[in-house]
């Protein structure tokens, strides 16, 4: 069953430079107990994507233009303040990049889980004290009684990871979004926050939609992953099609861009490759594909008009014009 | 059960930050001796009437009498014989009232609008702001003295007309910090969890905004002493209370006679504020991270 779904929406803001189009016509689809990923570079829209869920897009700058956000098939783009603010928190959870600063210093953890609890519930300070010491029993910190009491700075970075994905999940979302929640963290708590996500996203089947840019994250976590390229989708699919079988150029420079563990020797390794040119100005895209410019595979069609998402049989779809008459030759 | 955080971290005592500044407060000499000051003359102040039961106003000796002189009035007489001493202990209750009063209308009036020009910004901030301007282009003694002529000399006109004038310099410190502080994450984070503009506002970010706010507002009461002491100089204060500021108005024909009685007073009001600066620049140590370790 879908629980979240993206319909067509466009963000626009407004720069100096003219009128910047953030997230153009994006669709995306997350079902109940899935994990979506969405990749792409700095500034492609994945965490503009984030904060329109959470109707959180600083305004101004920033407009909603068109397209509507499905949240169990009630439309979110309409709702008044008030009703959003009612669903933040309660249906949608969101974490993000800086587990150092995105926890309120002069507070203990457990009154920011708790708080959580209490601006959704109609619970006694108590019980929301009660149910914040269980979520970080939940998110597997230790002594949860004892450092429920602790003020953030007294926590490591993947420990006030785990206390941000308490409050998040403290009122039982839908949706989890996380937003590159690693990020700030070494790779060996990565992966602890990688395996707790996964074992609560199984556990309380709570959807996820994990934005980030490391592929890696995506392989192991994510069961569909969608490829945003200056504010658009360009490829999407299972985790097994994009990663496996890459349809759209910029989907396989992304990959080519991973260095593995190789056991060669130094000088018969592959140089690891990278995509040549910078990502374009949002302001001053053309009609063409914005990525035609830095393509390898360009077609004149490209830089005319604009790819759109064309969907094969299996569910794999790719915004390109160049993959679309390949597959047509076949 | 995940797979437990593999730094072995030892729990360390929970300690509040407002522990935390304390503690680094005690450790400055120069914030425990304003404390200490300052404690001795609020005490003074709040007790010294009943132990040394003199009514201030009261003739008691021939006037201008130097201290030392009689032992009725140990501290010397003014220019109408009353008691310098009695003066002094009683000058104090009025000098602090005004003070603190005026510093409290000064930081309500200043994170007010401070706080709601520097979290919504746009229009309300544009608005808000043109306000502080207007009355920070006034000039404050004189807005102050047209205002406590217009209304009467009493102390709490005089606290008023203190904190009106004095607010705008808070409310730009308030909305600066809101300005920065409602940027960071854990503000969105609190927005994500579904938080109220009002609960962002106050419960959010003044909490974290508040550390210069009370440096600022603790310097305040050292100004809006020496303010109230200016006005009741040019004999704009209340002339049937007692104050230091009164005391050095009534005196000042005499300065080049008896030059205790401006003198002691004077030096009644340089302690007080010198104590209530010394704890503003400990409190300032204390809440500022980066002046800490030194």
């Amino acid at each position: 069953m879908t629980v979240l779904k993206v319909d067509n929406i466009v963000v626009d803001f407004a720069t100096r430079r003219g009128n910047a189009r953030v997230l153009d016509h994006v669709n995306l689809e997350v079902n109940e107990g899935e994990i979506l990923g969405i990749v792409g570079e700095s500034g492609c829209g994945k965490s503009m994507t984030a904060l329109s869920i959470m109707g959180l897009v600083p305004s101004p700058p920033g407009n909603l233009t068109s397209g509507s956000i499905y949240l169990e098939g009630r439309d979110l783009v309409g709702l008044s303040k008030d009703e959003m603010r009612e669903i933040r928190g309660n249906e949608i959870g969101m974490i993000f990049q800086e587990p150092m600063s995105s926890l309120n210093p002069v507070f203990t953890v457990g009154e920011q889980i708790a708080e959580s609890v209490r601006l959704h519930e109609n619970a006694s300070q108590r019980a929301a004290w009660e149910r914040a010491v269980e979520m970080l029993r939940a998110v597997g910190i230790p002594e949860a009684e004892v450092r429920a009491k602790s003020y953030p700075h007294q926590l490591s970075g993947g420990m006030r990871q785990r206390v941000m994905i308490a409050i998040a999940l403290a009122c039982n979302p839908r949706v989890l979004i996380a937003d590159e929640p690693t990020t700030a963290l070494d790779t060996t708590v990565q992966a602890q926050i990688f395996d707790l996500l996964e074992e609560l996203q199984k556990s309380r089947g709570t959807a996820i939609v994990l934005i980030t840019h490391d592929m890696g994250a995506v392989a192991q976590l994510a069961d569909r992953v969608a490829v945003m390229y200056a504010g658009r989708i360009v490829e999407t699919g299972t985790v097994e099609q994009v990663l496996t079988m890459p349809r759209h150029p910029y989907t396989e420079g992304l990959i080519a861009c991973v260095p593995h563990l190789q056991p060669d020797p130094p000088e018969k390794r592959e140089p690891l490759l990278e995509i040549p040119g910078v990502v374009p100005s949002l302001t001053e895209l053309g009609d063409g594909c914005a990525f035609a410019p830095r393509c390898n595979r360009a077609l004149a069609t490209c830089t005319g008009r604009q790819p759109v998402l064309k969907t094969e049989g299996n569910g794999h779809a790719t915004a390109c014009w160049a993959v679309e008459a390949e597959l047509e030759n076949v | 059960m995940t797979v437990l955080d593999t730094k072995d971290e030892s729990l360390p005592r929970a300690e509040h930050p407002a522990a935390e500044a304390w503690r680094v407060f005690r450790s400055r000499p120069a914030a425990l001796f304003g404390l200490l000051l300052l404690s001795i003359i609020v005490i003074v102040s709040l007790f010294g009437p009943v132990l040394y039961a003199v009514d201030p106003f009261e003739i008691v000796w021939a006037p201008l009498t130097p201290p030392f002189e009689t032992e009725t009035a140990i501290l010397g007489t003014d220019n109408l014989g009353r008691d310098m001493l009695a003066g002094l202990i009683v000058g104090g209750r009025a000098t602090l009232l005004v003070g603190v009063t005026a510093a409290l209308i000064t930081i309500i009036i200043g994170i007010l609008v401070g706080a709601l020009a520097g979290y919504y910004l746009g229009w309300v901030d544009d608005v808000l702001m043109r306000i502080t301007e207007f009355f920070q282009v006034l000039p404050p003694l004189l807005f102050a003295m047209v205002l406590v002529t217009l209304f009467s000399p009493s102390l709490p006109v005089v606290a008023m007309s203190i904190g009106i004038v004095s607010w705008p310099a808070t409310a730009r410190l308030a909305r600066a910090e809101f300005m920065r502080i409602r940027g960071l994450e854990y503000v969105s984070a609190g927005r994500s969890i579904g938080a109220r503009d009002g609960r962002l506002i106050w419960r959010v970010i003044l909490p974290n905004a508040l550390a210069p706010l009370i440096v600022s507002a603790t310097l305040t009461i050292g100004v809006a002493i020496l303010f109230e002491a200016g006005l009741s100089f040019l004999g704009l204060s209340d002339p049937n209370t007692m104050s230091w500021g009164l005391m050095i108005g009534s005196g000042r024909q005499y300065v080049l006679d008896a030059w205790w009685v401006v003198t002691l007073p004077g030096a009644m009001i340089f302690l007080t504020v010198l104590g209530v600066s010394l704890i503003g620049d400990g409190l300032n140590d204390a809440f500022n991270p980066k002046l800490r370790e030194r």
